[in-house]
């Protein structure tokens, strides 16, 4: 009988877990099975398929790929660090600076470019620095410049870019953990005599942890896997790891290569993201809620 | 005599509300100064302008002889406890403490033997590697206190810090503050609407109101000799009889009620005949049932609405058409009272010279 | 009362799919942005009652998606015939053309024996012609009157104001600028891979004088517009739809030969609708329709007798970009065999990632 009864309680849950389950077995984990088992196959010279670690050998073998990844990955980590060092006062102003009526319209601002797809932010990014672009046109009239110049596919406008589009993810977190600062913790670190410099870095940093580390674990995982603005943006110089893997599923014809690549991108970037925390001296555990 | 801080002439408007109006103190070095007043009377505005997180509108504040115009708070001598005590939680205790050190640029062994001997002199030994969510309430106090203490400031500002604890730490932590100001000499100033706060703790209490000082004084004469009647309400508990001046005296005015009676009252100033007035008589110096002999007191028959029982605090209320407000009188617990029940009518009288009477503005 | 609800629930569900299945017939239709026009759709549908469902690609693209799914999901795809053999071969994702249920009279012969020869794996043809046009030069001639084969686009006189795509045809276009005939070396893989390599190396010391490397042809014919690129290699149409705006610019054949392609109707493997596929491919044939097409996108057709109902402007669009000569001299694209593309790629990404 109590089995039965016990059977019974556990029900609901079985009912309420089933679908997330199945989404998460139908959709997430068998699909990377199979891209993990195609990322240990290569055709052999006769043309048939064999196991083989090569995919991943390949890698660390031929210079392009790993460099690309180390510039993906550098750039990533300066996106992250350049994102966190405007959304931090940012963050600071709406939630301790500004009038209290203003702080949800404020929010709203830095909503108001995520209503529109990032193509068509990219594009309007595209219209103002480009060199028959608004920003040209008004250096030119001001005089500011002679000649148009180019602001567009280099590196700084990709950047800049990356950025731009990470931002609310950086923001977010910082303003739900700054709203939790006390103010007279500040006013208290202040009349202990403190600089604004101290202040920042013994109690604003140190209290806004937790939510850098998760806004800078979404802004780099962002960066990494961002596929449209290095491209737009950056133009012929910015080749992106992401890319290499498009161009290996689409391009080559190689799942396999672009399978092994798709791992290393994800434990490599795992590994990145460990290493943050570690220095940081966060758990994921406290960062993730 | 030296004096460490000293308030001339300082106002503070937000807009068209003046929370500060033209208040000046001077606190001898080493005393303990009170500012007491309702909630919104404009203490903590006034104390925030003593720390520089306000600027004043008009007047100057001087800490020693300096003036304080344009310094920033962490540049002032002075040190602020706040109401929540506003511990760093993401520090231990000996960081908390030596925060403030830090700052200055002292040596690390400096600061371990400074905070030490701080947790020495408030009973916190060997607290140094405890989390500030360790700590009980009373515990935390004390860790602001010495936070603040260590680094010897010449006034220390404390904004109601025992608000939080509850109430029978409350009563220890007043015995303990007041002991420890004067171990260590440092001059305090203290804001609080907990009157028995003020007058257990202080050498001299600021009684404020609407932006204003009604009175500074030591807390014996704030209860005995209150200056306005706003003092005589807010300081103690008084009742309030309004009357007519009809005649003055000698330190007596004489009063009569809207009952016709006329009663003396016994008052520190001048009262001309014809003004409105009103005295205030604190509960235990009424007596109840006053023998027939006694020379030189009102009487007046009430009628006991209820009895409030509370030990050595025993009060009862009375009624009466003479009185406009129902009276509240101490009711000692000697046995000799037994015998009243609510609904009694009872004499009740007072010495002449008893109350404080006040033309009414 | 329940159960009542349960039961209105159930039927309900059961109209709406009944309902979705009289009027389920939908062409799903994988193919080239502009080739599916709203009014030849509209028209379809009006005359078929059935609904047309399209999604915008490009080869590669057609090609993964097909691979993913082994050829479901599509009903007619539209790769380019070049591309159709090596990929049947491999993933088997196309079913062989019935040519029985195509009007071959609204074909032009040639081109349908042509693409029947180049589609064929084990004696069965994949492929039915539809739209064809060439790969050349895009070039505003006021400010660079000279250029006139695909070697200005790695003219330093044209610094930063060139500009291409970064995908095989551009260094297919290149090995012909050289002399040489990459087509011929299909078939050698190690004397390609060289060839392919050496002009991988000619980009990569020209990248300097690179705008910026197109992947989007209305932003590339926005960039050439607005003058900051006056050089570019691209498809004849762009050229042909500038001309119409600004007569400095236009589709030049280039001197080592134009590169001829031919987009077909491929019948994925797995296609539910066969039926609709074959009436689409028929209804598109039509010279009138093809003719709408032509007009409004500029690209030839394989319609037999379409070019009667072309505007004047188109037809004076090939006159002026082609003389006999350069129709002569088009090459057009064989089949590609496999391997070939994983080569491209491999020096395609180097040339992107060299600073």
């Amino acid at each position: 009988m109590k089995t039965l009864a016990e059977a019974k309680s556990k029900l609901p849950l079985f009912i309420f877990l089933t679908p997330i389950l199945l989404w998460l077995i139908l959709l997430i984990v068998l699909p990377h099975l199979d891209l993990l088992r195609m990322s240990f196959r290569i055709e052999n010279d006769y043309g048939d398929m064999v196991w083989s670690v090569n995919n991943y050998l390949e890698f660390f073998r031929e210079p392009i790929y790993w460099l690309t990844f180390t510039r993906t990955a550098l750039y990533a980590i300066i996106v992250t660090f350049l994102t966190l060092c405007i959304s931090l006062p940012v963050a600071f102003y709406i939630t301790k600076v500004a009038p209290p009526k203003f702080k949800g319209f404020l929010s709203l601002l830095l909503l108001m470019p995520f209503w529109v797809s990032e193509l068509v932010r990219i594009y309007g990014w595209m219209i103002l620095l480009r060199e028959s672009g608004v920003v040209n046109h008004f250096l030119l009239r001001w005089g500011v410049l002679r000649q148009p110049v180019e602001m567009l596919y280099n590196d700084v406008a990709m950047t800049m870019g990356l950025v731009y589009t990470s931002m609310l993810f950086m923001v977010v977190p910082l303003l739900s953990v700054l709203d939790s600062l006390d103010d007279s913790l500040i006013e208290a670190a202040f009349d202990l005599g403190s600089s604004m410099i101290t202040i920042v870095w013994k109690i604003i940093i140190p209290h806004a942890m937790p939510g850098i580390a998760s806004g800078s674990i979404v802004v780099f995982m962002l960066s990494l896997g961002n596929y449209l603005t290095p491209n737009l943006m950056g133009g012929k110089n910015s080749l992106w790891f992401t890319e290499q893997i498009y161009n290996q599923f689409i391009a080559s014809f190689n799942w396999n290569q672009g399978s092994a690549f798709g791992f290393l991108l994800l434990i490599i970037s795992s590994l990145i993201i460990f290493v943050g925390l570690k220095l940081t001296k966060q758990k994921l555990s406290g960062v993730i809620q | 005599m030296h004096i460490d801080l000293s308030v001339k002439h300082v106002s503070k408007r937000f807009e068209s509300f003046t929370a500060v109006d033209d208040v000046c103190f001077e606190v001898e070095k080493g005393k303990f100064f009170s500012i007491l007043g309702p909630s919104g009377c404009g203490k903590t505005t006034l104390l925030r302008m003593i720390a520089g997180f306000e600027e004043p509108s008009e007047g100057n504040i001087f800490i020693g002889a300096q003036n304080m115009a344009d310094i920033p708070p962490n540049r002032r001598p002075v040190n602020l406890i706040f109401q929540h005590l506003a511990l760093f939680p993401m520090m231990n205790v000996a960081e908390n403490i030596g925060f403030g050190l830090a700052r200055r640029n002292e040596s690390k062994a400096e600061i371990k033997k400074k905070v030490a001997d701080i947790l020495e002199r408030v009973n916190l030994p060997g607290f140094d590697s405890k989390k500030i969510h360790q700590l009980s309430g009373g515990q935390k106090q004390r860790v602001a206190i010495a936070r603040s203490l260590v680094l010897d400031p010449t006034v220390l500002l404390l904004d109601e810090p025992l608000g939080a604890l509850d109430l029978k730490l409350r009563e220890q932590m007043k015995i303990e503050l007041k002991k420890l100001q004067e171990e260590v000499g440092t001059t305090f100033v203290y804001i609080t609407h907990d009157q028995s706060e003020a007058l257990v703790m202080s050498d001299h209490v600021a009684v404020m109101n609407e932006g204003r000082f009604e009175q500074i004084d030591r807390p014996q004469n704030l209860y005995s000799k209150p200056a306005s009647p706003f003092v005589a309400r807010f300081v103690g508990n008084n009742n309030r009889l309004p009357g007519t001046c009809v005649g003055y005296a000698d330190g007596i005015a004489e009063l009569k009620l809207t009952s016709g009676e006329t009663i003396a009252a016994g008052t520190e100033r001048q009262i001309t005949p014809g003004a409105q007035a009103e005295l205030f008589i604190r509960p235990e110096s009424i007596i109840i049932e006053p023998a027939e002999e006694l020379p030189e007191l009102n009487r007046i028959q009430v009628m006991v609405s209820s009895i409030l029982f509370d030990g050595a605090n025993s009060q009862l209320l009375a009624t009466s058409p003479a009185l406009a407000e129902e009276f509240l009188i101490s009711l000692p617990q000697n046995r000799q009272y037994e015998h009243i029940c609510a609904g009694d009518r009872v004499e009740i009288g007072w010495d002449f010279r008893a109350g404080n009477c006040f033309t009414v503005p | 009362m329940k159960e009542k609800v349960l039961s209105l629930m159930v039927a309900g569900v059961f109209m709406l799919g009944l309902g979705s299945g009289v009027h389920a017939e939908t062409l799903e239709l994988l193919t080239w942005k502009g080739y599916a026009p709203k009014s030849l759709v509209e028209k379809f549908e009006k005359e078929t009652g059935i609904t047309v469902k399209t999604t915008f690609s490009n080869n590669e693209e057609m090609i993964a998606k097909l691979r993913a799914t082994r050829g479901a999901g599509f009903d007619l795809a539209q790769p380019s015939q070049d591309r159709i053999s090596s990929v049947q071969e491999k993933f088997n994702i196309y079913q062989p053309i019935d040519y029985t249920k195509i009007d071959a009279t609204l074909i032009v012969p040639s081109m349908l024996e042509a693409v029947k020869k180049n589609t064929m794996v084990d004696g069965k043809s994949y492929g039915v012609p539809h739209v064809y046009g060439t790969s050349g030069l895009i070039v505003n001639k006021k400010v660079a009157p000279d250029a006139a084969d695909y070697a200005a686009l790695l003219d330093p006189k044209y610094e930063g104001r060139v500009s291409y795509r970064l995908k095989r045809p551009t260094l297919i276009a290149m090995a012909f600028a050289e002399g040489k005939d990459p087509f011929a070396l299909y078939n050698d893989a190690e004397a390609y891979t060289a060839l392919m390599e050496s002009i991988g190396q000619k980009l990569i010391d020209a990248k300097g004088l690179v705008k910026t490397y197109w992947t989007n042809g209305d932003a590339l014919l926005q960039s050439m517009r607005s003058g900051e690129v006056n050089v570019a290699m691209a498809w004849d149409n762009g050229g042909w739809k500038l001309n119409a705006e600004n007569p400095d610019i236009d589709f030049i054949a280039p001197k080592s030969g134009a590169l001829g392609w031919i987009d077909t109707f491929a019948i994925p493997a797995k296609a539910k609708n066969v039926d609709a596929a074959y009436k689409w491919i028929n209804f598109m044939m039509q010279p009138e329709n093809a003719a709408v097409f032509t007009n409004a996108e500029k690209y030839g057709t394989a319609s037999a007798g379409a070019i009667e109902f072309y505007d004047e402007a188109v037809k004076a669009n090939f006159q002026r970009s082609f003389s006999q000569a350069d129709v002569d001299n088009i090459k057009w694209y064989p089949p590609v065999p496999a391997k070939l593309e994983a080569i491209e790629g491999k020096i395609l990404d180097k040339v992107k990632a060299a600073q």
